[in-house]
């Protein structure tokens, strides 16, 4: 693991072509669409929207066609998806199916897995949650206690997750359970990942509201929840070693850095065209990070598209980002004076007030910030 | 030729620039031998022309010369001998050897013969040889080749890692030789030029700070233990690669994206970058060593303090930053992000340092 894992990428020249239609395309379907929900990012949902990428083909795209791919590299994919993410497009239905759960069942599924789950994740009809944390198990992932039990043709499943994005939005949750005894298999053994049809006897979703009032986040109690034996994705007690290969595609990418760019948009119009000296000084300083941040990015994406596993450098990439998106609402409230407001209010006090509300989640989600650290420490060997 | 480059001068530098080398540089010595063994090499001409003895190298090959120049914090003007040369070049006056440096903030009036004003900040100008600088504005700006020993006088300076920081005076003095300003080219360039060959030796002392304390944490024992086992230690580690690894990408996108023009957008991006990332990583260097690295012994000032001098020069992150966001609040919100995505193509107008006499 080292600092030259960061190398600097461009975009190959048919990634880059697809730039100009996306952005067409998000100027013409999202004409009218307000700053305040293109300030939801990733947490903005719209199952017809994601229809609508699904059938330009512009979901699933590294995956083979014969799935409903397109067989693009990887930086066709981050063309497609920086660019939504930039616009505050409401991309939240399928994201992660598209970016984790679909690059999963390709690599560790069966064929029929792949065959019956992947075209309508293309198609943008098919949305996934992800089933890591539980009430007792947060940071400490390898603690989980959900289980699944082999039972005739299948299998049975009792526990709890908490925290899981989307689930109530969602047809199957990707599931990381206890197959094994911990005490036989070792710490990071006895676990295995599951497709949990969600749809299923058993499965209850309760959403809970966060701190501004949104319900983006839900307990899900498995309760003799009875899977058929096709339900285990890859292999049975490699679980670990499978989330912690997902976790590459989930940790570099765009959504790492720009979860506040609908309020660095409404902060340069209220500042207009003259900044004085410390709003240039800002914005510039901000331009800068972000630049760097893309920079970062891309160089991991360039070891994705080279198939190489960039876990360390995209771990630096997700926690240098999400300081910066996390920035950004402190900045800019000492930057215009304009107060929050969530009721009525400028386009700008609004989106300000929503990403205030909403930064401490960004450095929680996917990893906290010492986890992170503490991953990027082990890389250095100080571990 | 990247590779090349990269390996022969990590070994010259290695082998000569030992610290001991650079404290003796640091007290006035002229690093005579390396000069001539970087010249040897081929290393000060890499980017002059064939014809000039050089290798043609682009700004996206010199890049890692201008990184192991600040990883190995080489005591002579060889990043401004570079870049003076690529500007003599440009204008036609052609690419020079001997000891070469560049002057970016000047008071000099030109009659079209004679030199009268002052160059200030020359770094290594008590020892060089020639000396590049852009007088004038506009159509009538031009490139001149000056002679330090034709000063009438030097007023020696050096900025915080005891790197000579000159004035050199000259009252109706003969040019070398000069040209005009070629079309494209701002008369700010060797100060942007510059900004961009700090922050690759920021990312080249960076990556020796970080290698240099994260070894310090794995020896120094601590209650028992490598204090790099502690967590408070592991995490101020983890911050000082991030940004180690932020200012190595933000310097080569500059180096890159610039060709016949250098691209200031990009270029400043990296600068304040690599500034930020100084500050920081010097901060976490010394935070980590303790008592030990506040001592003159012990190596780690030989690269935080070059941190904390090169962190300003060629525009502070906060010159940089007011350009920078100047430019993007005149564009308005809706070409931030195309502005993003396509850096290399944004004009950005940069002002210069001097003054007019």
């Amino acid at each position: 693991m080292s600092i030259s894992q960061f190398n600097y990428s461009t975009i190959p020249s048919e990634a880059e072509a697809l730039r100009a239609d996306v952005r067409a395309f998000i100027e013409q379907t999202l004409q009218d669409y307000p700053a305040v929900k293109r300030a939801y990012s990733w947490m903005g949902f719209d199952a017809e929207f994601s229809r609508l990428l699904g059938q330009k083909g512009w979901l699933g795209m590294a995956l083979p066609k014969r799935y409903g791919g397109a067989e693009a590299s990887p930086f066709a994919r981050y063309v497609i998806i920086e660019e939504l993410l930039a616009a505050g497009a409401p991309v939240s239905a399928h994201w992660i199916a598209d970016r984790q759960s679909a690059p999963l069942i390709l690599r560790f599924g069966t064929e029929a897995q792949k065959e019956k789950y992947l075209p309508p994740i293309c198609r943008g009809e098919s949305y996934f949650c992800i089933g890591m944390s539980e009430p007792n198990s947060g940071s400490d992932l390898a603690s989980i206690k959900s289980n699944a039990q082999r039972v005739d043709n299948g299998w049975l499943v009792n526990g709890q997750k908490v925290w899981t994005t989307n689930a109530q939005h969602s047809h199957y949750m990707i599931a990381l359970l206890r197959t094994g005894n911990k005490e036989e298999s070792g710490r990071h053994g006895g676990m295995s990942q599951f497709i949990i049809d969600l749809s299923l006897p058993g499965v209850t979703i309760r959403p809970i509201a966060d701190l501004a009032g949104g319900e983006h986040f839900n307990e899900v109690f498995l309760d003799n929840v009875r899977l058929d034996a096709d339900a285990l994705v890859g292999e049975e007690g490699n679980g670990w070693g499978q989330v912690t290969a997902e976790l590459a595609f989930e940790r570099s990418g765009p959504e790492r850095f720009l979860s506040s760019i609908a309020l660095l948009h409404t902060a340069i119009k209220a500042i207009g065209p003259e900044p004085d000296a410390l709003q240039a000084r800002e914005i510039g300083r901000i331009t800068a990070r972000l630049l760097t941040l893309r920079n970062m990015s891309l160089a991991v994406t360039r070891q994705l598209s080279d198939g190489e596993n960039p876990a360390w450098a995209a771990s630096c990439v997700k926690d240098l980002g999400n300081v910066f998106e996390q920035d950004l609402p402190e900045i800019v409230q000492v930057l215009v004076e304009e107060q929050p407001q969530v009721g009525g209010g400028s386009d700008h006090a609004q989106v300000l007030a929503y990403l205030t509300q909403m930064a401490p989640s960004f450095s929680l989600r996917g990893g906290t910030r010492e986890i992170l650290r503490g991953i990027i420490a082990r890389g250095l060997g100080l571990r | 030729m990247r590779e090349l480059y990269e390996s022969t001068i990590e070994r010259l530098l290695g082998d000569i620039a030992t610290p001991e080398y650079i404290r003796a540089a640091e007290s006035g010595a002229w690093s005579a031998d390396l000069w001539s063994a970087l010249e040897d090499n081929g290393i000060l001409l890499a980017g002059a022309p064939e014809a000039a003895g050089g290798a043609e190298a682009s700004w996206s090959e010199l890049f890692v010369i201008a990184r192991a120049a600040g990883r190995f914090a080489a005591p002579v003007p060889l990043v401004e001998m570079l870049l003076g040369n690529w500007l003599l070049e440009k204008a036609g006056i052609g690419a020079r050897s001997g000891v070469l440096t560049i002057a970016t903030d000047s008071a000099l009036q030109w009659n079209g013969d004679r030199i009268s004003g002052e160059l200030r900040q020359v770094p290594w100008g008590r020892h060089a040889e020639l000396v590049v600088a852009v007088v004038g504005a506009g159509a009538e700006s031009a490139v001149l080749l000056l002679e330090p020993a034709a000063a009438e006088n030097i007023v020696q300076g050096t900025n915080i890692a005891g790197e000579p920081r000159d004035t050199l005076q000259f009252t109706a003095a003969n040019v070398m030789a000069s040209a005009p300003l070629p079309a494209g080219l701002s008369e700010s360039v060797l100060l942007t030029g510059g900004a961009m060959l700090r922050s690759a030796q920021m990312a080249g002392a960076l990556t020796a700070l970080m290698e240099l304390t994260s070894g310090y944490a794995a020896d120094r024992k601590q209650f028992g233990r490598p204090i790099a086992a502690f967590q408070a230690i592991q995490q101020q580690l983890a911050v000082l690669a991030e940004q180690t690894a932020a200012a190595n990408i933000a310097a080569e996108a500059a180096f890159v994206e610039s060709n016949d023009h250098l691209a200031a957008f990009s270029i400043a991006a990296g600068k304040i970058s690599t500034a930020e990332a100084a500050s920081l990583g010097a901060g976490i260097g010394h935070s980590v060593h303790g008592a030990i690295g506040f001592t003159q012994e012990y190596t780690l000032h030989l690269l935080t303090r070059r941190l904390w001098a090169w962190r300003g020069e060629y525009g502070s992150s906060t010159f940089w930053s007011k350009l920078l966001g100047a430019h993007v609040c005149a564009a308005g919100a809706q070409n931030f992000w195309p502005a993003i995505t396509h850096a290399q193509q944004q004009q950005l107008i940069v002002p210069t340092q001097g003054s007019p006499l």
